[in-house]
């Protein structure tokens, strides 16, 4: 490939992986944090801030509601129509024609455009109340966290006149940059083959042309390079707690740096069985052998079990949030921190969230694999999905071209990602506070002989199996 | 306070020399509920030694006492322990009566006991789910405080107010129960139970919450016996005096009730018995809604200690007399002294009052059991870890008003 496209490719995979981290997951997981929290708490949550609809919008909501569900409706009588003529065999084997929003079209392309928008219409007709509260567009109360946000920035920025200037400036800086450096080595998707984006590929065998890894980096080093990078956010902690010249503070950022170098001996020796399964360091081709076996969780459960605890505690989040320890130290390791500096450790908490959820996709539960969808097209026990042949042979044409099986897969890995971030915030909402000793002996006295046991035991298996 | 390490370094360690650190906490911390100071001195995280300085809420309660009249008092005993302010009215009141003489009727005793007692959940729920809060657990806190809230409501519904009610009077109440009392209060009942139920499940068979609990914070019976420690915290040592039950006020004698012990004096005891406390008291409450009669009259039939009615105060010329005599002159009670104590929400709640038989107090002293437990706090904490105050100071329930007077 030249080396323009290679680098336009570049840049293109970086910021999709820096935009999914710090545009979707970092405001996702703020959002759900405050509404999984009313809803388990029973409170209103945070829907006190909002833009101030006119009077006209809120009044006839409903009517928008009805609206929205009689475009659905519409649109769902064109598909039906659209639908029953490719059933007569009306439909050509081509989506469009020519002109594609001019008036030549086929019945295949109607039935697409008409079922797509039906599907979007019905649930904006159902969210629609849901993004008001009173007279305010509140968006679930995402707008409340978003004016939090501004509120923060905008704030005076205090610096304490005894504080270590340079360092108390820098330590926000070292905290939140390796956590986004985390997204470099993590493959979200399979390779794209660009020069056969709207073909099904063969399920075999290797393919020419210009090839993409959806993958930033696929460094040799492969997942060292995770704990390498995780590990210089132990400094950014660290720092605070010593440039601030508080005791607080200070203890906050001792609790940080030595929970965070103990769990990171666990992180990875928890994860060593899956090294000896996948038999490789490189984060790409460990997706790989999911993808060709089974899912990490199915094989090992409980290194899946200890590197959950462990990535938790790693990124200090309750239970094992004691270098915060709101309680008893105040806010620890950030607590003179105000105003953007503050914001950037909040926001680097989150970020430190999203990348871990997207390690452990990665790692456990196969990555952007999904079941039942290889190279070649959706296939499962045997049958592929093909209808060739058929008045329907556009649905599997679709369903098994390159690009839409890319764009699934990526999906699947974001959404993957998603739902085990709500996970640790559902349990950050359950459970109280581990202290600061009995985080260490956790560490030491229950997951690193676990870990252990669990390297033992694979060993085992793999020596008897011969794997 | 006095050092522990040894000033000299002796020359033949090879170990860097250490100091402890003196690390001072509050009174602007959240945990020191911004009225106490606690001096520490940290070996790591171990506590060597702590100071614990309380005052920084002293308002002069017992000298504001004596410039008013007896029924001036109440607003201020409010404010002592303000999370369960009518126990400190009803115990005010007691004490009054108890000098001056006063019979109340029968069913103000009824109606007495069972808004203390529900003062006295509503004191329990918030100091327990604070606990638990301070421990990181917010979600159980959340819950409590929604059924404290609905208990709020129905004191508000009562008495007008939701926190400070000044609803007490000398010789009987301000006012009589409105007409849905018994019903509101037996909805709202098995509701708490059912949260009470709630919080358990969350809490009770957690490792974590158990392992930060079990164990901490220990406190011996002799110690909290010689500390003068009273109610859920000298219970949980395993001593069963309870004032309610060792010398019986108002109906106590007449209603059954059981007194929740423990035996180690951790702060899972504490915990534990009072929980146990709010089932007893719903229970006596129960009780008390059974034996109060429906109809009668609340206040004692002695123009000298109760107002008249608004309509005689304009309509007649005794009620004005009356009503001007006893605003401005304010109950007379005869001379003498006498000390009155009742089972506040954190121990033996003790009103020791002087007067010289005029309507103003002489001397109001009060005993406020939160200073005795936070006298046991030091004992207690030593040897605990940093965080381990956090849950220790929460289980004693020190209210800033009350301690500080």
């Amino acid at each position: 490939m030249e080396f323009g496209w290679f680098l336009l490719a570049t840049v293109l995979k970086v910021s999709f992986i820096l935009g999914v981290t710090v545009l979707l997951y970092a405001p996702v997981f703020v959002l759900f944090e405050r509404r999984q929290s009313a809803m388990v708490q029973d409170r209103i949550g945070p829907m006190m801030g909002g833009v101030k609809m006119p009077r006209l919008v809120i009044d006839h909501l409903q009517t928008l509601q009805m609206g929205a569900f009689g475009m659905a409706a519409l649109c769902g009588l064109l598909f039906l129509f659209a639908t029953a003529q490719v059933w007569q065999g009306n439909g050509t084997e081509v989506l469009f024609t020519e002109p594609v929003l001019g008036v030549r079209h086929t019945w295949n392309g109607m039935m697409f455009v008409f079922g797509a928008l039906a599907a979007v219409h019905v649930p904006l007709g159902v969210v629609l109340p849901y993004l008001f509260h009173h007279d305010r567009l509140t968006i679930f109360g995402g707008l409340h966290a978003l004016f939090d946000a501004i509120k923060a920035f905008t704030k005076e920025d205090v610096v304490p006149p005894e504080a270590d200037k340079f360092l108390f400036s820098l330590a926000p800086i070292i905290a939140m940059v390796p956590a986004l450096m985390l997204g470099a080595v993590i493959p979200f998707g399979p390779t794209l083959y660009v020069d056969y984006l709207f073909e099904q590929l063969p399920a075999e065998g290797t393919i020419g042309g210009a090839a993409i890894p959806l993958q930033v980096a696929s460094l040799n080093i492969g997942i060292l390079y995770m704990f390498a990078v995780g590990g210089a956010g132990i400094i950014g902690a660290a720092l605070a707690g010593y440039s601030s010249n508080n005791k607080f503070a200070l203890i906050g950022g001792l609790r940080a740096a030595s929970q965070m170098v103990s769990y990171e001996v666990c992180l990875g020796l928890t994860i060593v069985p899956l090294f000896m399964l996948y038999d490789s360091l490189l984060l790409d081709e460990m997706v790989q052998w999911q993808v060709d076996h089974v899912w990490g969780v199915v094989v090992q459960p409980i290194a899946f079990v200890l590197f959950l605890t462990a990535s938790i505690a790693e990124y200090k989040r309750v239970p094992f949030d004691a270098p915060e320890g709101e309680s008893e130290i105040v806010a620890g390791f950030f607590l003179e921190y105000s105003s953007g500096k503050w914001l950037m450790y909040m926001l680097a908490e989150f970020f430190e969230v999203a990348t871990s959820s997207m390690l452990i996709a990665v790692l456990f539960f196969g990555g952007w694999d999904v079941p039942f969808l290889g190279r070649g097209g959706w296939e499962a026990f045997g049958y592929a999905f093909d209808l060739s042949g058929t008045h329907w042979a556009i649905l599997s044409e679709v369903a098994n071209s390159h690009v839409f099986i890319v764009a699934v897969q990526i999906g699947a890995f974001v959404l993957k990602a998603l739902l085990l971030g709500m996970l640790s915030i559902q349990i950050r909402w359950t459970l109280p506070r581990f202290r600061y000793d009995q985080i260490m002996q956790l560490c030491w006295r229950m997951i690193l002989p676990l870990a252990l046991v669990n390297i033992l035991v694979t060993g085992i298996f793999i020596l008897l199996t011969g794997i | 306070m006095e050092t522990f390490y040894e000033e000299h370094e002796d020359e033949h360690t090879l170990e860097l020399p250490a100091e402890p650190m003196r690390i001072n906490m509050g009174p602007s911390h959240p945990a020191m509920h911004g009225t106490i100071r606690m001096v520490m001195e940290l070996d790591g995280e171990t506590i060597m030694d702590l100071d614990i300085q309380p005052g920084y809420l002293h308002r002069g309660f017992e000298k504001s006492c004596e410039r008013g009249t007896w029924s001036q008092v109440f607003p201020y005993a409010d404010r002592l322990n303000y999370v369960s302010p009518m126990l400190n009215n009803v115990g005010f009141a007691l004490a009054v009566e108890k000098l001056a003489g006063i019979k109340v009727p029968e069913r103000c005793t009824w109606y007495r006991m069972i808004l203390g007692e529900f003062a006295r959940i509503t004191d329990h729920l918030t100091c327990n789910s604070a606990t638990a809060m301070e421990l990181g657990a917010f979600t159980p806190f959340l819950w409590c405080i929604k059924v404290r809230d609905w208990m709020w409501d129905i004191l508000e519904q009562e008495t007008g107010a939701r926190m400070t009610h000044s609803f007490g009077r000398i010789g009987g109440m301000a006012q009589p129960p409105t007409e849905h009392f018994k019903e509101s209060i037996l909805a709202v009942l098995p509701q708490v139970d059912e949260v009470l139920l709630e919080t358990e499940s969350l809490l009770l068979k957690n490792r974590i919450f158990l392992d930060r609990m079990q164990g901490i914070g220990k406190l011996g019976r002799e110690r909290a016996l010689s500390w003068g420690v009273t109610g859920p915290v000298l219970r949980s040592t395993g001593v069963d005096y309870d004032v309610r039950k060792a010398s019986p006020y108002m109906f106590y004698k007449d209603v059954d009730f059981d007194v929740p012990v423990g035996h180690d004096g951790d702060n899972y005891d504490r915990f534990m018995v009072r929980f146990e406390e709010i089932r007893q008291s719903m229970k006596i409450i129960r009780q008390c809604i059974a034996k109060m009669p429906d109809s009668g009259p609340v206040d004692t039939d002695d123009p000298r200690i109760i107002l008249p009615a608004k309509s005689d105060v304009y309509g007649t010329i005794e009620g004005t007399i009356a009503h001007f005599k006893l605003v401005m002159e304010g109950i007379k009670v005869p001379a003498g002294e006498c000390y009155s104590y009742t089972e506040g929400g954190n121990g033996e709640l003790g009103f020791y009052i002087v007067s010289d038989g005029t309507g103003t107090p002489y001397r109001v002293r009060c005993r406020p059991p939160c200073f005795y437990n936070l006298q046991g706090c030091r004992e207690m904490l030593i040897g605990d870890m940093v965080a381990d105050i956090v849950p220790t100071f929460g289980s004693i329930n020190m209210i800033g008003g009350e301690c500080d007077r």
